[in-house]
């Protein structure tokens, strides 16, 4: 399959890539690892006149400390992430959750940014970017604004960054002492995509659950903090994970397709958020 | 059309593209590099999967423009005046039955034994997910990778 013509633009930097897209608007897409663009391009889903490569833009690669975060380039490939010591000391969940994604080849390719601004329902980050408590840092013709992780995705595929914005690096907050995470995906055969993931962020201090940040993939349009569970867990000990874990489906609505029934994915959500709360809490 | 140029199994290659050539393309068709085939032509199935600068990457989803100034690294320049370990390997272990599979097969394991050079049997799965097998049910596939590893198979 051959992708239909259209322009291509190597962006030497955010600047340049951002005034491409304001002369050419709707017109135009962004490309960083193609691992899901390309296919798109492929079956001509998608059928841009022009298309900008970010690829090079030194700027949005690679992982860097900013005081009491992490900052995380769009353009750093899934396996940049695996290998990142910075991202496995202080934001451990990415580590973890991005070992899931794909397969090795993929992960070569394939970003942290796109996969976040490209905002598939079955992908696994945006979930994790929600209970890390993400803020993004999105590159328009009026300067950068930093969207945080509750406001990022918007809907299906849609997020924030807006057709001639880009979107340059993502600030993740360290989790220090007392944290830990878990994320866990229910798939079928190695390679494929969530048909429910839970991603969950535990500190606990003097035995008791203070804090709980619970992201799900793939129970919505849209990624989803478990909030209900969240509240529920808040002074609770482990052995109160059970019962909060129950409401893991409160205010879902999952789709029902060749995956899965959106009923099994609501019971998948409880029980993986047992598991992923349980392993989180170190119970 | 975009001017590229790109190390091909050793050799120089420049080329005027169009930006919607892939790379899996370029290489059959402009290099003439038709050990590489194309299996599923929808980023699933691993039969395209070749080196870029050293890492494995599927080239029926990469751009031949992305790989300007790159090296590839295709299944026909593995072989260096004698086989490559996991070439042999794969003979030697009966990997391969249709062989549809093989060059992806094999370019994805150097890769993995290039960064892992002896692998448990579960990271040899794991390291081969993202390229399928229509005949050999895999157990095959694991040993050969196993045997080039005892033969130092990363070079
Ligand atoms: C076989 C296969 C299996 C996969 N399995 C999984 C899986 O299990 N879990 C999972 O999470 N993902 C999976 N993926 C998707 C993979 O993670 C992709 O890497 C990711 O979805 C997109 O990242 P990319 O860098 O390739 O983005 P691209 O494909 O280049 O872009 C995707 C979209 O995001 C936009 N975009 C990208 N970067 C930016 C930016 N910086 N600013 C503004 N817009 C931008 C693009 O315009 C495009 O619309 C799989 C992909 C394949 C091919
Ligand atoms: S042809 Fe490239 S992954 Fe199947
Ligand atoms: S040998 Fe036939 S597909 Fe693998």
């Amino acid at each position: 399959m051959i992708p239909a013509a259209f322009d291509y633009v190597r962006a030497g930097s955010v600047d340049e890539a951002v005034r491409v897209l304001g002369e050419r608007g709707e017109d135009a897409k962004v490309l960083a690892g193609g691992q899901s663009l390309i296919p798109l391009l492929r079956l001509r889903l998608s059928y841009p006149e022009v298309v900008v490569d970010v690829g090079r833009v030194e700027e949005m690669h690679g992982v860097r400390e900013d005081g009491e975060h992490l900052v995380i380039g769009a353009m750093t490939t899934h396996a940049e992430v695996i290998d990142s010591d910075l991202v496995r000391t202080h934001c451990g969940l990415l580590s973890e959750a991005t070992e899931t994604v794909a397969d090795p080849a993929v992960r070569h390719r394939g970003t942290f940014g796109g996969s976040l601004a490209h905002a598939d329902p079955a992908g696994d980050l945006p979930a994790v970017a929600l209970a890390l408590d993400a803020e993004f840092v999105i590159a328009g013709s009026g300067g950068r604004r930093t969207v945080p992780a509750q406001g990022f995705f918007v809907d299906y595929l849609q997020t924030a960054v807006g057709a001639d914005e880009v979107l340059v690096e993502v600030r993740l907050p360290k989790l220090g002492a007392g944290w830990g995470h878990r994320y866990e995906k229910f798939h079928r055969v190695a390679q494929s995509w969530a048909i429910v993931g839970v991603a969950a962020v535990v500190h606990r201090s003097n035995g008791s659950i203070d804090q709980a940040r619970i992201g799900l993939t793939n129970m919505g349009p849209t990624p989803l903090r478990a909030s209900a569970v969240e509240q529920a867990l808040s002074g609770a000990d482990v052995s109160g994970i059970g019962a909060a874990a129950e409401h893991a489906a409160d205010d879902t609505s999952p789709a029902s397709d060749l995956g899965g029934a959106a009923d099994y994915r609501q019971h998948l959500a409880r029980v993986l958020t047992r598991r992923a709360v349980s392993a989180a809490a170190g119970g | 059309m975009v001017h590229i140029s790109v190390t091909v199994d050793g050799a120089q290659t420049q080329h005027d593209v169009e930006p919607r050539l892939l790379l899996v393309h370029y290489l059959r068709e402009r290099v003439g590099k038709v050990g590489t085939p194309v299996g599923c032509d929808t980023s699933n199935c691993g039969a395209c999967t070749v080196l870029l600068d050293g890492k494995s990457v599927k080239s029926c989803s990469v751009l031949a423009v992305q790989a300007d100034g790159s090296e590839i690294t295709t299944i026909e320049g593995l072989a260096n005046g004698e086989w490559h370990p996991v070439q042999s390997a794969f003979k030697e272990c009966h990997a391969l039955q249709c062989g549809y599979c093989t060059p992806g097969m094999i370019m994805a394991s150097v890769d993995l034994l290039n960064s892992n050079p002896s692998p448990s049997e579960e990271e040899i799965r794991a390291g081969l997910e993202g390229n399928l097998c229509r005949c050999t049910g895999y157990q095959n596939i694991v040993k050969a990778v196993q045997t080039a590893a005892a033969q130092g198979g990363a070079r």
